[in-house]
């Protein structure tokens, strides 16, 4: 194809998909109003199932085949750069020397760990009540646990942190997704449907049928998966170096 | 009331964006990056969003940033050692 061609089809295509921009544009509901078929309708079918927080309704139940696709992006990109940052043939390990921390920094890291690791359990148990869920509460408890090498060092980190558990937990929570999907087929025909448990009573922690545990699920996903990614970071930064007799 | 808080959070999101843009270094472009993170995740729960204002939070301030942060020592550390060499 020569460039010519390439130029008109480019332009060609960018003007279709700006006309059809633009057109949706000028059909969309206004800003800021307070009806919206789509919401109206996520609404009642949350509150028909007592999930109180609407979009872990639509992200477990009313579309938890979406949320599989998402997980599993996940799981397939940490996958992919698990793989690529390994320690090659030509690479050695350094043990990185105890580091000094400043005693300010320590006593902020060491005080707020906690803290932030709780909030991020919180925020994974009421999903299916309040704002966030399992990705959320899972990037937070993750990230929360690298307090340490800020508080700490390295060697601090990476003795509260086997690898091994946290790559076992990532695939275990994974396929939970995909057996709790399964075992939708038990009481109905469809993947995933929300029909195995009790809805439970509005509001509270055990409501909403399936939406905790596939909550939990991914919950315990993305927690290991953004361990394990940056994990095969801070390798990569501070302990693999390049062989120097070659 | 509601429609100032919006168009002050906008503005922030705006200029925070235009100066990690604007910066070149990338380690304190990671350290903007991390703000533009907060402004937007004010944003989100302005907009009533509060779902979308945690991820922003969890992943556009703290996660993204310290990616960018590892990277930039890991390629550092691989130039003096080449500088080494030499």
């Amino acid at each position: 194809m020569s460039r010519r061609v390439r130029l008109w089809l480019v332009l060609t295509g960018g003007a279709g998909l700006a006309v059809l921009l633009v057109a949706a544009c000028l059909n969309l509901p206004s800003f800021g109003g307070d009806r919206h078929p789509y919401g109206d309708r996520a609404v009642r079918a949350s509150i028909a199932r007592h999930t109180a927080n609407v979009v872990s309704s639509v992200n477990f139940d009313q579309r938890a085949f979406d949320t599989l696709g998402e997980m599993t992006i996940l799981f397939g990109a940490v996958l992919g750069c698990v793989m690529l940052l390994r320690q090659t043939r030509d690479e050695h390990r350094a043990r990185p020397e105890p580091a000094e921390v400043a005693p300010p920094v320590r006593r902020y890291a060491l005080l707020v760990l906690p803290v932030a690791l709780v909030t991020g359990i919180y925020v994974i148990a009421h999903g299916q009540l309040s704002p966030g869920g399992g990705f959320q509460g899972g990037v937070v408890a993750a990230t929360a646990l690298h307090l340490l090498y800020l508080g700490a060092d390295y060697r601090a980190l990476e003795r509260i942190r086997p690898l091994g558990v946290y790559e076992v937990g990532d695939a275990l929570a994974a396929s939970s997704y995909v057996v709790l999907g399964l075992a939708g087929l038990l009481g109905s025909t469809t993947f995933l449907a929300n029909s195995l448990l009790p809805y439970g009573t509005f509001n509270t922690l055990s409501s909403g049928g399936t939406v905790p545990l596939l909550n939990a699920a991914v919950g315990m996903e993305v927690a290991c998966a953004v361990v394990l990614l940056l994990a095969r970071f801070l390798d990569q930064a501070v302990e693999i170096e390049k062989e120097n007799g070659e | 009331m509601a429609d100032a808080v919006i168009v002050v959070a906008l503005l922030l999101v705006a200029a925070s964006a235009t100066v990690a843009v604007a910066t070149r270094d990338p380690a304190r472009q990671a350290l903007v990056l991390s703000v533009l993170g907060v402004v937007l995740a004010v944003l989100f729960t302005v907009l009533q969003a509060p779902d979308v204002g945690l991820s922003q939070l969890a992943v556009g301030s703290a996660l993204t940033p310290l990616l960018l942060m590892l990277t930039v020592r890991k390629v550092r550390r691989c130039g003096r050692d080449e500088e080494q060499k030499r």
